[in-house]
């Protein structure tokens, strides 16, 4: 299968139906543990379900001849939602999240299926995509390693670093996305460093593809990076909205980390229920 | 060290297309630079910039490759630290990080230059291991294996050129995580590792031409140490002396202290280490060794009479 194909076979209405299934899932996690990243994992749940959905290529087997590294690791319950749907992640792992009979964390790590590099500590995911990245370069395997970093993690110099590299030994088989939702912990990104803005500028300074638009139009996120150049590394910038699909958690800083109460809970599962838009 | 570590890389790379070295703006003095010219695409200089060499070193093992982080010791160590500790070894990976120049070796580059506690930082870091060649010999055993049988994140440890050959005539092979006898004696027993080596050379002789028969060995694998080898030098020797170019604390001498403890030595147990301060002082390495008190004669003066414990 090839990413083309996966392009004409990507239908928008399936995508976000699986968006709300999977916000819904994530909420019911939210109920049984304590701390989830809510916020940022529904910010990013577009951009990693159409890399998953409309992007990442399988052998006959099934296995994946490209990889997806979640560097912004804190959102990974978007990514153990996706990985349980797509049954590579053991029956019932998701049901132990964050308990002493689990595996799975609040970030993800190495050896566990599906997760291609322990992330959590941010401004560590860049480099080493671009190590992997020139790995299945020198190997010949035409494989793509997809990306997704959050926009505090910009503020790293370690990922700045990595940036500069992967221009400088022109990595083309290197597709990042940045889910620019503009919060991290302690407010707005943009207000932590306002002179950082637009983003998008300074990584086409750096001498990378970009592109700037919704993070949350999945159908675009797979047309954009199908039409890129490809000669050269590229960056999405996606304008995302954290806590995306409920109204109340929308841009509210309190979202990055806390749960929902029960009538918190039921009003947002009656926003993301099915047949709503 | 440095030539006969990139000579030795060079042969095993050419047999291996997994061996890559991701260099941190370091000279590719001699079989460096035909490691370079000839592999380019697996020669890598990312620059000024050890936070991507450690990070892309991960990424490359992931993929399967077996990659040589390579500058000097404060860079590729320090610098990047939390990539070593979360990239390398919170993933178990085969990655060698070439710590070129440690201890005081860059002894007039100063105190920023200088790695005197790497042994206790890298040693610090669950899964890590730490190997310390004492002359170009072992330099080329433990480049093999690194390259060959290594499984898991790795600091080797080196010095950086004109160091003499002192295991020629070894009664003992290196082997990975063995105490190394590299002379035999009965009385008294010197630990040390690396390239102060030389120095624990000469205190022997000098104790041998006072009548006693000393053993020199060579702690080479700092992590995992051999504990069992060291706690049979304290049972076996009257006298066990440690020569360390390492602070006093998290390297040799104090697993050493601990050791004896532990195992009730009765044994008389001298410590010789680096300073625990940044001492300000350039010259040659001769020159910060001794500065620290780790100078021949000075370790001399303060064993006094081989004879007494």
């Amino acid at each position: 299968m090839t990413s083309r194909q996966h392009r004409n076979s990507f239908d928008p209405l399936a995508a976000r139906a699986r968006g709300r299934r999977f916000r819904r899932r994530i909420l019911e996690m939210a109920m049984t543990v304590p701390a989830l990243h809510i916020g940022g994992a529904f910010s990013c749940l577009e951009m990693v379900d159409a890399i998953y959905h409309g992007m990442m290529r399988q052998d006959s087997s099934g296995a994946y001849l490209d990889t997806f590294l979640l560097s912004k690791g804190h959102g990974c319950v978007a990514q153990y939602i996706i990985l349980d749907a797509l049954g590579i992640l053991p029956k019932g792992e998701l049901e132990k999240y964050c308990t002493i009979e689990g595996k799975l964390g609040m970030h993800p790590d190495y050896g566990v299926p599906g997760i291609a590099a322990s992330t959590g500590s941010l401004g560590h995911g860049l480099s080493m995509s671009v190590g992997m990245a020139i790995a299945e370069r020198h190997k010949g395997t035409g494989a793509t390693v997809y990306v997704v970093l959050s926009d505090g993690e910009l503020q790293e110099g370690s990922t700045w670093e990595a940036v500069l590299m992967a221009s400088s030994l022109k990595v083309s088989n290197l597709v990042v996305m940045v889910d620019n939702n503009d919060f991290q912990t302690v407010g707005r990104t943009s207000i932590t460093h306002p002179s950082f803005y637009p983003l998008v500028d300074k990584f086409e300074a750096f001498g990378w593809e970009t592109v700037e638009m919704d993070g949350h139009d999945s159908e675009g996120i797979v047309r954009a990076v199908s039409e890129r150049r490809g000669d050269r590394p590229f960056m999405l910038v996606g304008k995302t909205v954290k806590g995306k699909g409920v109204s109340f958690m929308e841009n509210v800083v309190i979202w990055h980390y806390r749960s929902p109460n029960p009538e918190e809970f039921k009003a947002a599962m009656a926003e993301l229920a099915e047949g709503r838009p | 060290m440095r030539n006969t570590f990139a000579e030795t890389l060079y042969g095993f790379a050419q047999a291996d297309p997994r061996i890559y070295v991701v260099a941190a703006d370091i000279s590719p003095a001699g079989p460096m630079a035909k490691f370079a010219a000839d592999s380019p695409e697996r020669f890598i200089n990312v620059g000024v910039a050890e936070q991507v060499m450690i990070g892309m070193c991960a990424g490359l093992a992931l993929k399967g490759m077996r990659p040589f982080a390579y500058t000097i010791a404060t860079f590729s160590l320090y610098r990047p630290f939390e990539m070593v500790r979360v990239d390398l070894c919170y993933q178990n990976l085969p990655v060698t990080v070439v710590g070129m120049g440690a201890g005081v070796v860059y002894s007039q580059l100063g105190g920023t230059h200088n790695a005197q506690e790497d042994v206790a930082v890298a040693g610090a870091i669950p899964n890590m291991q730490i190997l310390t060649p004492c002359d170009p010999l072992e330099v080329r055993e433990m480049t093999r294996f690194c390259a060959v049988d290594n499984r898991g994140p790795l600091y080797l440890r080196l010095g950086k050129s004109g160091e003499p050959k002192l295991t020629e005539t070894a009664p003992d092979p290196f082997v990975f995580g063995r105490l190394r006898t590299l002379r035999k004696g009965k009385d008294v027993c010197i630990l040390s590792y690396g390239v102060i080596m030389k120095t624990a050379f000469e205190v022997a002789d000098a104790l041998e031409r006072q009548g006693a028969s000393v053993a020199v060995m060579n702690s080479h694998t700092l992590k995992p140490m051999d504990e069992e080898g060291i706690v049979r030098a304290l049972r076996d020797y009257k006298r066990v002396i440690v020569i360390e170019e390492h602070a006093p604390q998290g390297g040799l001498a104090s697993r050493a202290k601990q050791l004896a403890w532990e195992a009730k030595a009765g044994c008389t147990l001298q410590t010789f280490t680096l300073k625990d301060a940044f001492i300000h002082c350039y010259g040659s390495h001769d020159d910060l060794l001794a500065a620290h008190g780790l100078s021949a004669a000075a370790i001399l003066a303060a064993l006094g009479s081989p004879g007494r414990t």
